[in-house]
């Protein structure tokens, strides 16, 4: 059942996957660790305070707009499900059944 | 949901020249719900997880393949998704993975694809302050996109669950190694994880979390330069710099404009 060198660890690959995985533990620790060395005024816990939405609509913006009109409704019926119910679950399984409806028309 | 300008009103009835800043009037509301680690806690955040995490497996097995097909074991495969827990920069270094190894190129490429985490990570604090060092260490193991989002939502409802992050982070990380596993096991008999509309579910979370975080008027103006920083740095700069650009530049104008 299990192919032939499924189980095979190469040294150098090891190496790299580990050096992977600690470069990216520092990029997740970082950015917190840096502020609980510092003296966090209140003008940079008024920047920290729109950092949340901010990376949303970074994340977002450029993922939509390389969506298509499909993409867009969806987003639209996601959006109404969120605001009128505030439950995730609904508002998901809404988003992805619509973008797979809306593809399938388009 | 902490809401700002509820929280303006309450304190109109203190007389004008004991007034503070508004934005030092939030820091306070947000520090009043204590917060916990609890197993509790873990439970909710693992279980709110679970259709989501269901969604990334998706593209754990669409991973496996890929990682199969550029030379890797189910071994290697698999120990790269226990051990580096980011989606997107996984299927950057093996989509780069070559003989000889470009060893350099991946580790650029993971630092460059996941500062953003930084930012991520740093949007924690006014709730992770609380935590101990070994919780809040441990539980940005296991942070990614998705349960990011999550757990801001949850923490901004001022549920206090410290222990969400790590919970729903379980819940990703432990779907994410086994669909790697069965990507990497049944190669190219899987298809595009588009074709049942997974590749939507990272936005639909992100939308659902905007629609929470919306907390009127004063969120306009740091989502518009987010959302035109990031559109600007999208088209420019390669890589996935833009989050991190749009999210630093909102921030940047927030602190400029604090004492106007």
């Amino acid at each position: 059942m299990i192919p032939e060198g499924a189980l095979s660890l190469d040294g150098l690959v090891v190496a790299v996957i580990l050096g992977m995985a600690v470069l990216t533990y520092l990029t997740k620790v970082g950015g917190l660790w840096i502020l609980s060395h510092l003296e966090v005024s209140d003008r940079l816990e008024a920047g920290l305070s729109v950092l949340p939405g901010a990376i949303v609509i970074a994340i977002l913006g450029p993922e939509l707009a390389s969506g298509g009109p499909a993409e867009w409704g969806a987003a639209a019926v996601v959006v109404v499900i969120a605001w009128r119910t505030d439950n995730i679950l609904l508002a998901l399984c809404g988003g992805v059944l619509a973008v797979v409806v809306f593809r399938g028309l388009g | 949901m902490v809401n700002r300008d509820e929280s303006r009103e309450d304190e109109t009835e203190i007389p004008a020249d004991e007034t503070e800043p508004p934005e030092a009037e939030t820091t306070v509301i947000q520090q009043e719900s204590p917060v916990t680690f609890s197993l509790e806690g873990l439970r909710v955040g693992f279980l709110t997880c679970i259709p989501v995490a269901l969604g990334v497996a998706g593209y754990g097995i669409a991973f496996g393949v890929i990682a199969n097909q550029a030379g890797l074991s189910v071994a290697e495969a698999t120990l790269m998704s226990a051990t580096v827990v980011a989606g997107a920069s996984q299927l950057i270094a093996v989509e780069l993975w070559a003989d000889p190894i470009p060893i350099a190129a991946i580790l650029f490429a993971t630092v460059a694809v996941n500062l953003r985490y930084s930012l991520m990570g740093a949007a924690l604090e006014p709730w992770f302050r609380h935590l101990s060092p070994a919780k809040v260490y441990g539980s940005l193991f296991v942070m990614a996109d998705e349960n990011w989002a999550l757990t801001i939502r949850d923490l901004q409802a001022g549920t206090g669950r410290g222990a969400f992050l790590l919970g729903s982070g379980l819940a990703i990380w432990s779907l994410w190694v086994f669909s790697t596993v069965v990507g990497a096991l049944a190669g190219d008999a899987v298809g595009d994880p588009a074709r049942f509309g997974f590749d939507f579910i990272l936005a639909a979370v992100f939308l659902a979390l905007a629609v929470d975080l919306w907390d009127g008027r004063s969120t306009l103006v740091p989502w518009l330069v987010a959302l035109a920083t990031a559109l600007v740095a999208s088209a420019y700069v390669p890589g996935r710099w833009y989050i991190l650009l749009g999210g630093l530049a909102a921030a940047l104008l927030e602190v400029i404009r604090y004492d106007s």
